[in-house]
């Protein structure tokens, strides 16, 4: 598939600020510095390469961050040196040796342990059964159980990681779960503990007790690997810090030699900025207003904050952030995918968030078009024909119902092709299913139906991803152009160029709230990178 | 972008389903030629039995009749991935408003017996099916086993009604009296009579047989041509789809098992009210289950259920001449039918897996 | 009822709770493990079929049992390849194997004894002998005890003893074990197995076997304990009302023991009586034989305390990414 590029091991060699200076000490293990030293690791699942030829050497006894953005390929890379998944190839050389890891087994034998970003616990056990399950001490569970209970207490002292032994994992907190995922990985006698977004589901305090947990752990002589996205967690609590972007390693820092804007300049990336003919904006009347909006989901978490915004008429609101900070969830609340509480006005009209009209059909009814983040998920049947998917939705539509039981196929085909037409999409077969376009034809598709049908509103989430270059182009201009026939536009997207570049005002959201307004031709990139890191 | 692991459209609906019923023909082979007896011997005897007479064809007609309704209600329930696996019980409460349509009300033809027949049928067998819908789209109780526990409630319910209510006096057989001899249905010779084509008078294959491709057309047309139709694929097809597309969930669960419920109870007409003339205990002899393996065959598609129901009446028929005429047991046919549904149904990955390899190879080279 | 009348259906209830009981637990079992199992009748057929064949054939019963287990084990693999390994549907898988079992028992045996499906009757060291338990005779004649003990509890098969010690093993196996606790784990969250370092498809499979096993003693039971050989659809919807009795027990073992004792008690009287007076309310016996399903749909709706199954149960484990 993708071959080895090498300009990128060079730069990424380059980027490490030590080890290319110390001379490498291979062969007796005990004299490595690394505890982890991963070289060529390559994996892809499907069409998808979610690593390209990555190398990192982790020291023993430090903390060692791995940041990106979402997707980048961090949590792939460290479930395979898990186990969990196996490279296409590449080596992996724990503690010097060289070491084959195909299972989770061999991790653990190999004293590697990994908290995942999904907890791996079995809900209705009890914390010492999830502690010792796979690794009891004999075939009768009271032995084991005993002996992981004096375990236990010596690791609560040590590292204040109390939890009660007993209790139920589904009656636990997120954060006393997780430090039954840590307990986990110690009883193992893990010396690499590997940690996966491991705050995303913490409060800030449960998080400071974590980063406790970890600096007693690393002054014991564990080593850590630390995945996230947040770059004051790398900033507060690692020695040295790895950027992956895109399934590649394009840097390692020390992290006291580093800044959060470099780093947030690693993981964005410095690409040509996108050109979009846009005249300037004439905004009209407030279209869609949002007051005090709250979303907890059904872990309890809070994932929107209390935000207040409005769009005008004519306008494009971007939200920029890193994935995974509210943004998803505040456009399927909006599209009527998710009940919320707060308050919301169309044209000045209540909106309900819960209840009854709250669901995505009444959305449409109010001209509120939706293009989701996932368009295979949402957006379209794969398995349905092109034509199909531009009635989804839209199936109640009176031009495609002449009658009340039939469905006019062939008003809905001609209709389809007219889209495809309009939005050149290739194949223009509204015959072919969904599932045979490409990225961008696929992301069309979805765009012609909703854009064509004139809303007032339209949510777009990540327009963009996984679409060729020329399709980009082709989107961002009709994005503008609904624009200016005056709808408001909210758009959510993780590329930082693509919100500067579309957007009339940009919003910065970071843990299910907003940060900041800003004018995108007031700012830049680095300004909106620190403020999506939560460094306002 | 091609993945691997994509088979062709045609070879989908065509070369997947044929290897497993190849298969499982296969095996049957086995299993005759193990008990003694020829395999090439009894599949000629099954043809001959089952197509090489009008009286064979009409037994095969008759059988596929049966097929062709509970099989079009799993595969309607499937086209929203609902597995119903009811279609027995809800034969069965069919057959009961069957009987209770034609035994307490004079009609004074049949045309109008068979259509009240029909919505009989057809609403009691819905009714069988609602609730277990309703638990699934309301409580989340799983409809696989709500309704198999239906089946068995279904036989208690009709034993109950027959042996204590529809039981003619002094009568010791588990049975309703007969229905009114006028408004018996005709049969396919009859119709068959009036443009001159001789047909055997003997097999039960009557105008319900009519009303079962009606049904094909019609489900067809509801799938595929209607709103509701777009709605029940949409949903079986991607839920979050679905859900994005404002479709309710528990709406569309209700709806098609409803469908589902109707078609399978219309069975009764054509085995009580066409064949029986009466309600008996077991009316309807497995067909319910049948209709899993007819529906598994034909890919939920109404033409594909139709074929493969042909081609289960034929096992049907040609099984009964087969333990006729040799030391081959009905039973047989309940082998092929389980093996059919194993290898379409269970293992449809060891079958696809080879297939996807082989298409993968041919594309790479 | 008289005392003679109640101590003859507590008996029988005995009888009948046995072969559920072995396949409540069966089913039980395989899907604490993630494994659903709707193919318990189609195993504990073949499993009576082969009993009563191989018990004929050798005039030994235990070689009946034994051969019973093994062909039940090997249905139960079927099922194994077609939901662990090729990640096939379950439910469909299972209803694949109780069709199969239903042909080809019938099949085969009209092919060795040509009796139309059936075995020939079963007698002497075929069938399974009565154990007296010890002193039953002595207390026979004692008050309350003599009804219970020898009346009820005592001169029952091999196999019925078994099946009630197998609720205590199965208990002990399921909260004392590690086996237990990691079949219990691959059921709830197999990705939590996975990540232990421990096989969630050998775990499954183990759990699958057991399953089979406990099938084929059930099966046997019935056609060389319950009956003196093999009639064509023998388990007559037991395999459902032992699945029933393991949503009623909410998979759990002790309480599988009173759903099935429960359930005999009603098969034991719908057996004796045509009619049950019930408090002056004359309760038809298709009441009877619907009730354990009845309420088996009330426990589902969750009308009554909701069963949740295992939450792992029904699929395959597919490593996510």
């Amino acid at each position: 598939m993708i071959t080895a590029k090498t300009a990128y091991v060079l730069h990424s060699d380059q980027g490490m600020t030590h080890p290319a200076t110390e001379p490498m000490r291979q062969g007796t293990a005990a004299s490595s510095p690394f505890a982890i030293e991963l070289r060529g690791i390559s994996k892809a699942f499907g069409p998808v390469q979610a690593n390209k030829d990555i190398s990192i050497r982790v020291r023993r006894g430090t903390i060692h961050g791995i940041v990106g953005e979402n997707g980048a390929g961090k949590s792939t890379l460290m479930s395979i040196l898990y186990g969990f998944y196996r490279a296409d190839s590449g080596e992996i050389v724990i503690n010097g040796n060289h070491t084959e890891i195909p299972d989770s087994l061999s991790a653990i034998r190999a004293g590697v342990g990994m908290v995942f970003q999904h907890f791996k616990l079995v809900e209705n056990f009890t914390v010492l059964e999830n502690v010792i399950l796979g690794a009891e001490a004999g075939g009768l569970l009271r032995p084991s159980l005993a002996k992981a209970r004096g375990l236990l207490k010596d690791l609560a002292r040590e590292f204040e990681l109390n939890v009660d032994p007993d209790a139920l994992i589904e009656n636990l907190s997120v954060g006393h779960q997780q430090r039954v995922e840590i307990l986990k990985a110690l009883y193992r006698e893990a010396d690499i503990l590997i940690l996966d977004e491991p705050t995303g589901v913490l409060t800030p305090s449960e998080a400071d007790h974590l980063f406790r947990i970890l600096r007693g752990l690393k002054e014991q002589g564990k080593t850590i690997v630390l995945i996230t996205h947040k770059l004051r967690e790398i900033m507060d609590v690692t020695d040295e810090v790895s950027v992956m972007r895109r399934g590649e390693m394009v840097a390692t820092r020390v992290t006291s030699q580093t800044s959060p804007t470099e780093l947030a300049e690693l993981m964005v990336g410095r690409k040509v900025l996108l050109r979009v003919e846009k005249p300037p904006a004439s905004p009209g009347d407030e279209i869609l207003r949002v007051e005090g909006l709250r979303l907890v989901d059904a872990q309890g978490v809070e994932r929107l904050r209390g935000l207040d915004f409005n769009i005008r008429a004519g306008e494009i609101l971007g939200i920029a952030g890193v994935a995974g900070n509210g943004q998803s969830e505040l456009l399927e609340v909006l599209a009527g995918l998710r009940p919320a509480d707060g308050k919301a006005w169309v044209r000045g009209a209540p909106l309900p968030l819960s209840g009854a009209g709250s669901d995505a059909q009444s959305r449409r009814a109010l001209r509120i078009a939706h293009v989701p983040e996932d368009r295979h998920r949402r957006g379209l049947v794969l398995n349905f024909h092109a034509w199909e998917n531009t009635a989804l939705g839209y199936h109640h539509d009176p031009a495609y119902n002449p009658t009340r039981w039939k469905m006019d196929n062939a008003a809905i085909i001609r209709d389809t092709e007219s889209k495809m037409a309009a939005f050149d999409v290739r194949p223009p077969d509204p015959q072919l299913k969904a599932s045979g376009f490409s990225g961008g034809n696929q992301q069309k598709i979805v765009l012609a139906r909703e854009i064509e049908h004139g809303p007032d509103v339209l949510l777009v989430g990540q327009p963009t991803r996984g679409v060729d270059i020329g399709a980009i182009e082709f989107i961002h201009q009709r994005l503008i152009r609904l624009r200016d026939a005056g709808a408001a536009i909210l758009l959510v997207s993780v590329e930082l160029d693509e919100i500067l570049a579309l957007s009339d005002r940009v919003l910065v959201m970071f843990d299910g709230r907003i940060m900041g307004e800003r004018m995108p031709d007031k700012t830049n990139a680095q300004e909106l990178g620190l403020l999506m890191a939560g460094m306002a | 972008m091609s993945a691997k692991g994509r088979i062709p459209n045609w070879a989908d609906v065509t070369l997947v389903p044929l290897t497993s019923v190849l298969l499982a023909f296969i095996l049957s082979a086995i299993l005759i030629w193990a008990i003694g007896e020829s395999p090439w011997e009894a599949v000629k005897l099954m043809v001959d039995g089952a197509f090489g007479s009008s009286y064979g064809w009409g037994y095969t007609l008759f059988y596929a009749t049966n097929f062709m309704f509970t099989g079009l209600a799993v595969a309607v329930a499937f086209q929203a991935r609902l597995f119903n696996i009811g279609g027995e019980g809800q034969a069965l409460l069919g057959g009961l408003g069957v009987a209770l349509v034609c035994l307490y009300i004079p009609w004074p033809h049949w045309s109008l017996a068979l259509l009240a027949a029909c919505a009989g049928a057809a609403a009691f067998g819905a009714l069988w099916a609602l609730i277990p819908g309703y638990l699934q789209a309301r409580r989340g109780s799983h409809i696989v086993i709500t309704t198999i526990m239906f089946n068995f409630i279904a036989a208690s319910l009709l034993g109950y009604v027959l042996v204590n209510v529809l039981r003619p006096q002094g009568s010791q057989d588990p049975s309703s009296p007969r229905f009114p001899s006028e408004i018996a249905l005709p049969k396919l010779h009859e119709m068959l009579a009036l443009v001159g084509i001789p047909f055997s008078r003997v097999p039960p294959v009557n105008i319900s047989l009519l009303i079962a491709i009606a049904m094909c057309f019609a489900v067809w047309f509801l799938l595929w041509r209607t709103r509701l139709g777009y709605q029940i694929r949409a949903f079986g097809e991607s839920e979050p789809a679905a859900q994005y597309a404002g479709i309710s969930p528990a709406r569309i669960t209700v709806v098609v098992m409803l469908i589902s419920g109707a078609l399978a109870g219309l069975m009764a007409v054509n085995s009580v009210m066409g064949e029986q003339q009466r309600l008996v205990l077991n009316a309807v002899e497995g067909a319910g289950f049948i209709g899993i393996a007819v529906a598994l065959m034909g890919r939920n598609h109404p033409l594909g259920v139709a074929l493969a129901a042909i081609l289960f009446g034929f096992l049907y028929q040609g099984g009964a001449e087969l333990a006729l005429w040799t030391s081959i047991p009905r039973e047989l046919i309940v082998v092929i039918q389980a093996l059919v549904i194993l290898f379409t149904g269970a293992l449809d990955n060891m079958v696809r897996i080879p297939i996807a390899r082989m298409f993968a190879r041919r594309g790479a080279g | 009822m008289d005392v003679g009348t109640l101590v003859q259906v507590l008996d029988s209830t005995l009888r009948l709770a046995t072969p559920l009981l072995f396949a409540c637990l069966a089913g039980l079992i395989s899907e604490r493990a993630g494994v659903f199992d709707i193919g318990l009748e189609g195993k504990m057929l073949v499993a009576a079929f082969m009993a009563a064949s191989i018990a004929f054939v050798t005039g030994n019963v235990w070689l009946g049992v034994l051969s019973a287990i093994a062909v039940s084990v090997a249905m139960s693999l079927v099922h194994g390849v077609a939901a662990i390994t090729f990640r096939g549907n379950q439910l469909i898988s299972g209803v694949a194997i109780n069709f199969l079992a239903a042909g080809i028992t019938v099949v085969i045996a009209q092919n060795w004894f040509r009796q139309g499906g059936r075995t020939p009757s079963l007698t002497g060291d075929a069938r399974m002998g009565r154990i007296d338990l010890p002193f039953a005779e002595a207390v026979r004649d004692v008050p309350v005890l003599g009804p219970i003990y020898h009346g009820i509890l005592s001169g029952h098969a091999l196999l019925v003893y078994v099946a009630f010690l197998c609720v205590p093993l199965t208990w002990y196996m399921l909260t004392r074990t590690r086996f237990g606790l990691r079949l219990r784990a691959v059921g709830e969250n197999p990705a939590a197995v996975d990540t232990a370092g421990v096989s969630v498809i050998g775990l499954r499979f183990a759990a699958v076997a057991i399953c089979g096993v406990l099938c084929g003693l059930a099966g046997a039971y019935l056609s060389t304990g319950l009956s003196a050989g093999f009639v064509k659809d023998m388990t007559a919807g037991r395999g459902f009302i032992a699945l029933a009795a393991m949503i009623f027990a909410k998979w759990r073992p002790w309480h599988a023991l009173g759903a099935v004792l429960l359930f005999g008690l009603l098969e034991a009287l719908a057996n004796r009586f045509q009619n049950i007076d019930f408090f002056g309310l004359a309760v038809p016996v298709q009441a009877m034989q619907a009730l354990p399903y009845i309420l088996t749909v009330v426990i589902l709706a969750g009308f009554v305390g909701k069963a949740i199954p295992p939450r792992a149960g029904g699929t395959a484990y597919v490593k996510e990414h």
